[in-house]
């Protein structure tokens, strides 16, 4: 790499003496070529990563991402930016804690400060029933190797001496603690494989929005795009809350629903939250940005939605959770608030397979969980596309285990995507 | 100390010099006067340095008179109700007021992370992505706390907020936004026609730009139209009217949501008073009507304190009567903006220069300008204010190059105006692009809302009249009410042209932006430089836009600016659509008076207080209150309660109140088959007299409640819920009735809340109920054996059900009064029990004994279960569908290999078991593979004297007897455990059958 | 958003609560597909973006379930019924010759 190429303090230090001009774009705006051995339909998190561990760890540099307007205007753009691997069910816990040991080295292996920031999440419980349902969680945690504490309320107040203990209608009994969770600077995460992806030879086409597939004999030829046909061997599709419209151009129909989600952010005050707190009596969770912004969110208001807003009743739903947990921020602003568009698949778990057209592989179902799955999403994407066979640690998100019963349903709430 | 007001002008201004007010900034005392905002009380002080920025620590001034402020921030209030990012611009101002300057250290006149400003070079936009990569565990240990302890403006207060806030619904035929003159206009026009009208604004007084401006209306000066209007609409009896009331977000189906400022004006709201309101307001039309907003041109040193939008150096002028300076440059591209040099005449100000960007200035303004002296510079711009907490200077280039310094101590800016149609584009609305106008204006409207007025993008008074009355006619029509005329009052139209400019090259400084975020014009270079070109990727790298102005007055100059560098359109490069709130809104106005005890209601059962004069110990079940259990004076801790309550049971008799359980009446003449639906077992085999336990599943063929039916006539059945299914079951009953199975004749009727129900268990139930139920009814055990149910009267007459029904394995008795009567019952089980040493018993207790008899709880029910898995497979009838059937037969819910639920007890018996443990061979590691299965409920046996549990283990069956580590690492415990029948006690159940 | 109850008048959407895609109906348990069609049935949805009809239940309310149809890209309400006359409709249409 040119030396400006590489992100360094002594890049940013020698720019600094030419006033930043030195820099070459983050990634190139490439126009699409005739065919690639491999196509990805979405430019969000787990698009662009799968694109990234394509290249990198499958020796496939031979791949367009394909973007229907500018990369990361998905969810990887809207989230709460949280990551935590804090599962209970075997098919998720090795797959959300390869997602975390990613998240570990990220910034190293993408040479892009993605600011992963591991300050704690804490789950709250308030009720003894809750706190062994927390316990049974934080054992299969531990079961798997991965980092649980369970709290008890001495335990929470230390971390937390401000929260309402004292007036409060469910009150706090303790918390289930992952110190490795945390939250990661969203944007960055979709720039930083953008970058990577792209300096290893992918193409990322921005202002392509897929129109149809070519399929012929059941097998995958391209795909027809707003700007021209692209011929692909293999395509994958890691479009979120638009899979079922994307996959129904191929004549598929999925267990997904498309819902709203809202999250808020306040306007940016000196911090004194530093991990992520979510509280067990209501819909609420949050954290404080490194601008100071407190930013939470709750409840998805509940109906099939492809508009990216919702209504004023989960707003207040999730606010009443904060006053009711948190009663300092009541002077505190809203400053915006914004819905992505989730991809609520019948159990809560997601579906990373192949699917009946040979060649066409499928990746979705995220819920609202999708952020903290990026990396390891396009892993086990990468895995499966350039190896036709599913990554050990996602073995689980099979598209068929609704008709054989082998639902992923952490929250016990069956096929109902709004409840999950 | 200056406190002379030497800044405030005679003659001018509509604040009342008849009230003066005290106020305090950073500790410095000063008066102001009713009527005033802070920003123009420390103005008419002299005060311009009220902030610093975020990232460089720049001194910053007030650059508006409105709640687009991006600078005049500051911490508002002290201690429980401090508030932190108040804008001073909007601020009224109160006796005793106090606010602080924010992100200063130490002081706001001395702040040494200034120092931030030298190290700018470094610090470019993004430059966090590039570096603190090295080595990895720094970010947390180093880099980010550095960052954090930057982070932030303004401190949260570090106590619960004291004040209280309301939520309220209203409904209009007409909601209008803004009380401009098209606001005014459309409000009057609609109300007079008849229609129910809202007219709501954001400040404490009405009128926008008419108070702020210099204008006459039909012989009126703008105030003087304003009152009469405001008289008019508040003598009409359809009108509300609401200052101080901005809705901030536009909702499905015409609803708005919108906070009224109640008693921000005041120190503290007065007694009971909320400090907010939230507002849900459902408006069959709506007419946005919220003018605009006057857009900064970017130029070196445009932050300097005394560098001011012209539109509100007017407003200071003539609202507040303040000159913000005392000697002034107008830099403008639009006729308006040249026109500030009237008000600055009429205040005294000296105007040293009008610097316009267009080549040519109208005639008249030139003119007017000759008049007063003032030099003209056309074609020309500001390229650099002078000076550092102070604007001293203007540094001008001419048209022709020559650059020249003028002395100043105001700038009074301006580039444009841009039409407030954030609402607009709340719905999926998109803004376009008007390039007479350079500006966007409202686009698609939601159905139901019209723009009307500058908001609109016609910026002219006679427009704004028009537009309005117009907007307020098609209004009212739109619901029926015809006869209001359109009619607006004449006024002489303005000149109103602009010339789109942007940002001035050549700056010697640093030309921000966007100001309270620190990005400079640099910055949106380098975005391009780097690929961030599409709109939202520049707001994204830059953060432009993203402070807490949300870019009103950045947003339109960087999408600009983006545009030129690639030379594309504006709006080829990106739009403004807004996503509420429209400004921010406080948290605790959201969540309004639910919070602490009042966060959800709380349900009480009917004998509630008589568990409390017991001196009960509740507990929340669902939003019940429900008796955990009954300590008694010299009981150490709860356990040595619960274990007498469950041995007093067992023995003797106690009495546990279930109301809270879910009841439903099933009626009907289908009511049998209905309920073989959505039961696996048989109901319509079911005898009238009889009650039988059953179990509901979901149509995925998992477990979802059970409970039990009584048949109290052919077509007449009553079934129970467990308590926290209560409303879910009924949700799924309606739906079956109603959507599954139309044509059934069956009815459902909730009457959870209707009846008050005990459970009467012990060997000495009967010989109590027998002194409750009233004869001739006999409640032997052969007129009344185990599972009958019947409808008596009790107590003397009082209408009764009878259930022998036993959850904790004793002979017992459900009993159910009408609600009103369950005091009475309770105190009367209690009082008629004394003989048979009767006890209440609560919820802790109940789970004992039910642990102790194997059944199913909460815990169990879990929603991933199957009726396999809970050990009730047998109970499903093969005789007929219900729901969950067809599900359920999948083989991964079939899979004989699924844990089922047993029973374990601790090979040492003084080992205390833990819920949420799971199960590992006791040779193996404890490591996922070797998982076999958690444990769900646990408790101490008071009758078996030891530890038990119940849990779900693979193959559990065929594995009784057999030894597993029960492993909890989260608390640090291994235990070794023994499969048993999950049966602990009395497993014939022989107790409750005598 | 509000929702035209037939029963109570037009109240905000807090008082519903939201199953999903009315087009899909409890199949024929004794069908010989019974168990393709009940999968169909729990787990396969169109997702419509656009007009859709979907079942909404009036929790605080009246307890009826509604048959609605919403555009699911605007939220704009065009329908609402009560969904047992709807569903008593669709079994006179699959009764009749």
């Amino acid at each position: 790499m040119l030396s400006s190429d590489r992100y360094s303090i002594f890049s940013v230090l020698a720019e600094a003496l030419k006033g930043q001009t030195g820099w070459k774009p983050t990634w190139r705006k490439a126009a699409p070529k005739p065919s690639y051995d491999i196509v990805i339909v979405g430019g969000g998190g787990h698009g662009l990563a799968t694109a990234y561990y394509l290249a990198k760890r499958y020796g496939n540099a031979n791949v367009a991402v394909i973007e229907k307007g500018w990369i990361g205007s998905g969810n990887v753009g809207r989230n709460t930016t949280i990551v935590r691997s804090n599962y209970l069910l075997p098919g998720n816990i090795p797959f959300y804690e390869t997602s975390m040991k990613l998240w570990e080295g990220l910034e190293q292996d993408l040479n892009y400060n993605a600011m992963v920031s591991q300050r704690g999440v804490l789950n709250l419980y308030h009720s003894d029933g809750q706190r062994d349902a927390y316990a049974r969680r934080g054992n299969a945690m531990h079961l798997h190797g991965v980092d649980a504490e369970l709290l008890d309320l001495n335990g929470v107040r230390a971390m937390y001496p401000w929260l309402n203990y004292d007036n409060a209608r469910f009150p706090i009994k303790g918390g289930l603690l992952q110190r490795r969770g945390g939250t990661v600077r969203h944007d960055a995460v979709a720039w930083g494989y953008a970058r990577g992806a792209d300096r290893l030879g992918v193409d990322i086409i921005e202002n392509a929005e897929v129109t149809g597939f070519r399929i012929d004999g059941g097998k995958i030829r391209g795909v027809e795009t707003t700007r021209g046909f692209i011929g692909a061997n293999k395509v994958g599709l890691a479009v979120a809350g638009n899979s079922s419209r994307v996959a129904a151009m191929a004549g598929l129909m999925l267990p997904i629903e498309s819902h709203v989600l809202q999250a808020f952010v306040s306007e940016g005050i000196k911090p004194f939250i530093d991990g992520v707190v979510t509280f067990g009596a209501g819909h609420f969770y949050i954290s404080q940005s490194d601008k100071g912004g407190l930013v939470f969110g709750g409840d998805i208001d509940g109906y099939n939605s492809y508009a990216q807003r919702g209504n004023l009743p989960v707003v207040e739903d999730v606010l009443e959770g904060g006053m009711a947990l948190m009663p300092r921020i009541g002077r505190v602003r809203l400053l915006r608030s914004w819905g992505g568009i989730m991809d609520m698949s019948m159990d809560g778990s997601p579906i990373i397979d192949q699917t009946p057209v040979d060649g066409l592989y499928f990746n979705g179902g995220w819920c609202y969980g999708g952020f903290k799955a990026t990396p390891a999403s396009g892993l086990c994407f990468a895995h499966l596309i350039a190896r036709d066979e599913p990554h050990e640690v996602a073995k689980a998100y099979r598209l068929d285990r609704f008709r054989t019963g082998h639902m992923i349903d952490e929250k016990g709430m069956g096929n109902q995507p709004n409840l999950h | 100390m200056t406190q002379s007001q030497s800044f405030r002008v005679a003659g001018l201004g509509l604040v009342d010099r008849a009230q003066p007010l005290d106020f305090t900034f950073d500790g410095v005392p000063y008066t102001g006067f009713a009527g005033d905002t802070l920003a123009s009380a420390l103005l008419a002080n002299g005060v311009h340095l009220v902030g610093r920025s975020f990232k460089y620590h720049r001194p910053r001034g007030i650059l508006t008179a409105g709640s687009e402020e991006p600078n005049a921030l500051v911490e508002l209030r002290s201690g429980a109700r401090r508030e932190p990012n108040t804008r001073a611009t909007v601020t009224e101002l109160y006796s005793g007021l106090d606010a602080k300057s924010q992100n200063r250290f130490p002081s706001l006149s001395l702040d040494l992370l200034s120092i931030n400003g030298l190290l700018s070079p470094v610090f470019s936009a993004g430059f966090y992505y590039k570096t603190f990569m090295w080595p990895a565990s720094f970010w947390e240990k180093l880099y980010e706390p550095m960052i954090r302890r930057a982070a932030g403006l303004g401190r949260a207060a570090d106590a619960p907020d004291p004040d209280i806030y309301d939520k309220a619904n209203a409904f209009c035929d007409v909601l209008v936004i803004g009380s401009g003159p098209a606001g005014l206009m459309a409000a009057l026009t609609a109300a007079r026609s008849g229609a129910k009208v809202i007219l709501v604004d954001e400040n404490f007084a009405f009128g926008g730009r008419l108070i702020s401006d210099w204008r006459t209306i039909e012989g009126k000066s703008g105030s003087e139209w304003v009152n009469s209007v405001v008289t008019e609409l508040a003598s009409l009896p359809n009108v509300r009217l609401m200052p101080r009331t901005t809705v901030f977000g536009a909702y499905d189906t015409g609803t708005f949501g919108a906070v009224e400022r109640v008693a921000d004006h005041v120190a503290v709201p007065g007694p009971g008073q909320p400090r907010q309101t939230l507002w849900h307001i459902v408006a069959k039309q709506s007419i946005v009507a919220q003018g605009s907003m006057e857009r900064p041109i970017v130029f070196g040193n445009n932050d300097r304190p005394g560098v001011m939008l012209a539109s509100a150096v007017r407003s200071y002028i003539n609202r507040f009567g303040v000159a913000p300076g005392r000697t002034a440059v107008v830099f403008s591209n639009n006729d308006e903006a040249a026109n500030t040099i009237d008000d600055l005449v009429r205040a005294g100000v000296t105007v040293a220069a009008l610097v316009d960007t267009r080549p040519m200035l109208p005639p008249a303004i030139k003119a007017k300008a000759r008049k007063h002296g003032i030099r003209v510079f056309e074609g020309a711009a500001v390229t650099d204010a002078v000076g550092g907490q102070r604007v001293s200077g203007a540094r001008i280039a001419a048209a022709y190059g020559s650059i020249n310094n003028i002395v100043c101590d105001l700038i009074a800016v301006s580039g444009g105006f841009n039409p407030n149609l954030q609402v607009t584009t709340h719905l999926g609305g998109r803004p376009q692009w008007q390039e007479s106008l350079a500006a966007f204006v409202p686009g698609t409207l939601p159905k139901g809302m019209s723009v009307a007025g500058a908001a609109n993008g016609s910026f002219s008074l006679a427009a704004c009249l028009r537009e309005g009355a117009r907007a307020g006619a098609n209004a009212a029509a739109a619901g029926g009410f015809n006869n209001g005329s359109a009619s607006a009052p004449a006024v002489e139209d303005e000149l109103t042209e602009v010339s789109a400019f942007w940002h001035v090259d050549g700056a010697k400084h640093k030309a921000f932006v966007d100001q309270q975020n620190d990005v400079t014009a640099a910055d949106v270079r380098l975005a391009e430089r780097e690929g961030f070109r599409s709109v939202e990727h520049l707001k994204r790298y830059t953060t432009l836009g993203m402070a807490t102005d949300q870019g009103k007055t950045s947003n339109v100059n960087g999408l600009a600016m983006m545009a030129e560098l690639t030379k594309k359109s504006i709006p080829a490069t990106g739009t403004t659509a807004a996503r509420p709130p429209y400004v921010p809104v406080s948290l605790g106005v959201l969540a309004g008076e639910h919070r602490g005890k009042h966060f959800k209601p709380t349900r009480l059962t009917p004998s509630h207080d008589w568990a409390k004069e017991q001196g009960a110990v509740f507990i929340e079940a669902g939003l019940w209150l429900r008796a955990q259990y009954f300590p008694k004076p010299g009981e150490a801790d709860w356990l040595t309660t619960v274990n007498r309550e469950v041995k007093t049971v067992r023995s003797a008799v106690g009495v546990c109140d279930v109301s809270t359980l879910g009841k439903i009446e099933v009626h009907g003449t289908d009511a049998r088959k209905f309920l073989d639906r959505v039961y696996i077992n048989m109901m319509s085999t079911l005898g009238v007299g009889k009650c039988r336990y059953g179990m509901m599943l979901r149509e995925d063929g998992i477990a979802m409640d059970d409970g039990t039916a009584a048949r109290f006539a052919d077509d007449r059945y009553f079934i129970t819920t467990t308590t926290v299914n209560a409303i879910k079951v009924l949700q799924h009953l309606e739906l079956c009735r109603q959507w599954h199975w139309p044509d059934l004749d069956v009815q459902l009727f909730p009457v959870s809340d209707q009846w008050a129900q005990y459970s009467v268990a012990g060997p000495r139930a009967r010989d109590l109920l027998a002194k409750i139920v009233d004869k001739p009814f006999d409640i032997s055990n052969t007129a009344f054996p185990y599972m009958a149910c019947a409808e008596i009267t009790a107590l003397g007459g009082i209408k009764a059900r009878i259930y022998r029904l036993s959850f904790s394995g004793e002979l017992a008795f459900e009993i159910a009064v009408p609600a009103r009567h369950g005091d009475l019952l309770m105190r009367k089980l209690m009082s008629e029990g004394k003989e048979f040493g009767a006890i209440p018993y609560g919820t802790e207790a109940l789970g004992v004994m039910r642990i102790e008899k194997g059944h199913v709880g909460g815990s169990e029910l879990n929603g991933t279960t199957t009726a396999a898995d809970l050990g009730l497979g047998k109970m499903a009838s093969t005789k007929k569908d219900f729901v969950g059937r067809v599900l359920a037969q999948r083989p991964g819910l079939a899979d004989p290999d699924r844990p089922r639920l047993i029973g374990f007890r601790p090979v040492d018996r003084t080992a205390r078991l833990r819920g949420g443990a799971h199960f590992i061979g006791k040779d193996d590691q404890p490591i996922a593979k070797n998982d076999q299965g958690y444990m769900t409920s646990v408790t101490y046996s008071p009758m078996l004297g030891h530890w038990v549990g119940l849990g779900f283990l693979a193959r559990a069956e065929a594995r009784i007897g057999e030894i597993l580590s029960a492993v909890d690492p989260v608390r640090g415990e291994t235990t070794l455990v023994e499969v048993v029948s999950s049966a602990f006690y009395d497993p014939e159940g022989a107790r409750l059958r005598v | 958003m509000r929702i035209k109850c037939p029963y109570c008048g037009e109240r905000g959407n807090d008082e519903f609560s939201y199953l999903g895609d009315a087009s899909v109906k409890r199949p024929d348990p004794s069908a010989a597909d019974a168990s393709d069609a009940f999968y169909a049935f729990a787990y396969e949805r169109k997702n419509v973006a656009g007009p859709m009809q979907e079942l909404w239940y009036h929790a605080a309310g009246c307890h009826a379930w509604l048959v609605v149809t919403r555009d699911t890209r605007t939220h704009e309400i065009s329908d609402v019924k009560p969904a047992q006359d709807v569903a008593l409709e669709q079994q006179k249409t699959a009764s009749a010759p």
